[in-house]
């Protein structure tokens, strides 16, 4: 802690820097402003590309694309914030639908009851993951990755392995995801009261304290345990309730559709959006520009006509470079210069 | 005598007394007796080598570790102690040296860490940024702006703002653990400062741990050693010297060197 000097003195080097290269600091300084710079750019880019992009039928199959990347980043953002993962968020993503659908069509529930079931069914998965990471000391990546196992092969076992159909339609399946603009006023919901929860309560201060200095939280008397098990039943509900409504919309209760792919571009999201893997930053905000970061950049791609092959490559360079650009603000911000 | 014979049991002017605590990590025994006692207004040195138990010492007074055995008296009530809050709740507050402060977290964030003002739901941070200006002045703590993150402020400035955050809640008592480790003279001097200041203005009783004996000697007005996991040697301060200090440890760890017992 003798450095003392360098942080004393945040504002050197900005004084030689022009007009454009404080613009720049003040950019990397906000991290949600640089993403969405991104964005308009991307979408610019796309426009330019090919006409049909900004499109009334392709923006709403952007929102509707984009609907489960977003709720399941910015869960898992407030995850990461309090320093734990949870790589089983997508098969909770299909347990879900699974779990509602046995309890409508054998256990004979009303509508609603069967999603509320399938609602507890993930909040016990969060449970389980957070009392083993908290209580038994194991690794969250160990714990979900074995949870994520464990669901895949539920899934798969559950169903017989083979697509159900969702409930017929009612005022329910409708509000639910039928109707084709209800997952993306539920993401906006979700996000809008996630960043409010975060920014705003105690919770949220508990959840940056506990991810920032977890010794130091618990000495203060916050409550960990409390915090971290929340936040993992919080990432399971969530992505459950998304996956209800991913299944509502396209009809189809898909024992396969919580494959690897949807958790690590969720990851990916999050962390595009500037959430530290090693918790204690990071906002809900970046967490959704990120995902639709993603979501504009496979779109658009696919609208050019580019192979899914490719485009993994497009998408993986792109996380490479936005995370060689994150430790390199976050070398400057230790120095002080930004 | 090994605890000084100015403390009669049921001394009423004893803030705090420490009878017999004995305290074991499995085999390991790191407290094995020890007799300790803090008057109202008085700051108490405590010194003794890396690994004599000094940390444990103050973790088992606020509850963090329960002590094996031996009572612990606040105010001449026996008290036992279950966690830290509730240390907390009855007065008395620790600065780890372990920082507490969430780096992340602006200085206001962190005065109200867990302590949080609210409305409704929502955290009142007007209202906390009001009072931790206020408070920050009124003891006297310089720091650029309430909304800076922790991380950024130097060594000196965030000590302070756990004291000032520690002695907020009307402490009754400060426990200390190495209020000045890594800190340069300048920065050591503000917080003995503000120590100063607290026993001068507001007669916090203080236990302090202390590696820069010099240090005793500019707040403390008596000091303890524990060696041995007792407290062996207890002296006001205008009785002893820095030079009598530092032989009392150096000639411990001399003898630990000869009977090839590592200063553990």
């Amino acid at each position: 802690m003798s450095e003392t000097t360098a942080r004393e003195t945040p504002g050197t080097g900005t004084h030689e820097r022009g007009l454009v290269g404080r613009l720049l600091v003040g950019l990397i300084r906000v991290r949600e402003a640089s993403i969405f710079v991104v964005l308009v750019g991307l979408a610019l880019y796309f426009q330019a590309a090919n006409p049909a992009f900004l499109s009334e039928q392709n923006i709403l199959s952007l929102a509707q694309f984009a609907v489960p990347y977003v709720v399941i980043a910015a869960a898992l953002c407030l995850l990461l914030i309090c320093g734990e993962i949870d790589l089983s968020v997508g098969q909770s993503f299909a347990f879900a639908p699974i779990v509602m659908y046995l309890a409508y069509d054998k256990l004979f529930l009303l509508l609603p009851l069967a999603v509320l079931v399938g609602l507890l069914a993930v909040a016990l998965v969060g449970i389980v993951n957070g009392v083993i990471t908290v209580y038994l000391g194991v690794s969250s990546l160990i714990t979900t990755l074995g949870m994520f196992f464990l669901l895949a092969g539920l899934n798969v076992t559950l169903t017989g392995g083979f697509p159900a159909t969702t409930p017929e339609t009612n005022v329910v399946t409708q509000a639910l995801g039928e109707y084709a603009w209800s997952g993306t006023i539920w993401a906006l919901i979700i996000i809008a009261i996630l960043q409010l929860v975060l920014s705003r309560t105690r919770w949220g201060l508990h959840t940056y304290a506990t991810g920032g200095n977890p010794l130091g939280s618990r000495e203060a008397g916050v409550s960990i345990a409390r915090i971290k098990i929340g936040n993992f039943m919080l990432c399971g509900i969530l992505g459950g309730f998304v996956g209800i409504i991913e299944a509502f919309r396209i009809n189809s209760i898909d024992p396969l559709a919580g494959g690897p792919d949807i958790v690590l571009l969720c990851i990916a999201a999050a962390v595009i959006g500037g959430t530290a893997l090693l918790g204690g930053i990071g906002t809900v905000t970046g967490a959704f520009l990120g995902a639709v970061v993603l979501t504009v950049l496979r779109n658009g791609f696919t609208l050019q006509g580019i192979s899914a092959y490719t485009l993994n490559i497009v998408l993986g360079i792109a996380i490479l470079v936005a995370m060689i650009l994150n430790v390199y603000v976050a070398r400057l911000r230790g120095a002080g210069r930004v | 005598m090994e605890n000084g014979n100015n403390n009669g049991s049921a001394n009423g002017l004893d803030f705090l007394r420490v009878e017999g605590v004995v305290k074991n990590f499995g085999a390991v025994s790191v407290l094995k007796g020890v007799d300790m006692h803090v008057k109202s207004g008085e700051v108490l040195g405590l010194i003794g080598d890396n690994g004599a138990g000094k940390s444990t010492l103050l973790k088992t007074i606020t509850g963090f570790h329960r002590p094996d055995a031996g009572r612990i008296f606040i105010e001449g009530e026996e008290v036992n102690l279950r966690s830290v809050s509730q240390a907390r709740s009855m007065g008395i507050q620790t600065v780890y040296q372990d920082l507490e402060l969430v780096n992340e977290l602006s200085v206001f964030h962190n005065m109200f860490l867990n302590s949080e003002m609210t409305v409704g739901p929502f955290l009142n941070n007007g209202k906390m940024k009001e009072h931790t200006q206020q408070y920050l002045e009124d003891m006297g703590v310089n720091i650029p702006s309430i909304n800076t993150e922790v991380a950024r402020l130097s060594g000196g400035q965030r000590q302070a703002i756990a004291v000032a955050r520690a002695v907020y809640s009307d402490a009754k008592m400060l426990l200390l653990d190495e209020p000045l480790a890594a800190m340069g003279a300048k920065e050591g001097a503000l917080i003995l400062d503000l120590i100063q200041r607290l026993k001068d203005e507001r007669g916090i009783p203080m236990i302090l741990i202390v590696h820069n004996y010099a240090q005793v000697f500019d707040v403390c007005d008596r000091v303890n050693l524990l060696r041995n996991g007792r407290i062996e040697y207890d002296k006001p301060v205008a009785e002893t010297s820095v030079e009598e200090l530092t032989e009392l440890v150096v000639s411990e760890y001399r003898k630990a060197r000869e009977t090839g017992n590592g200063s553990r």
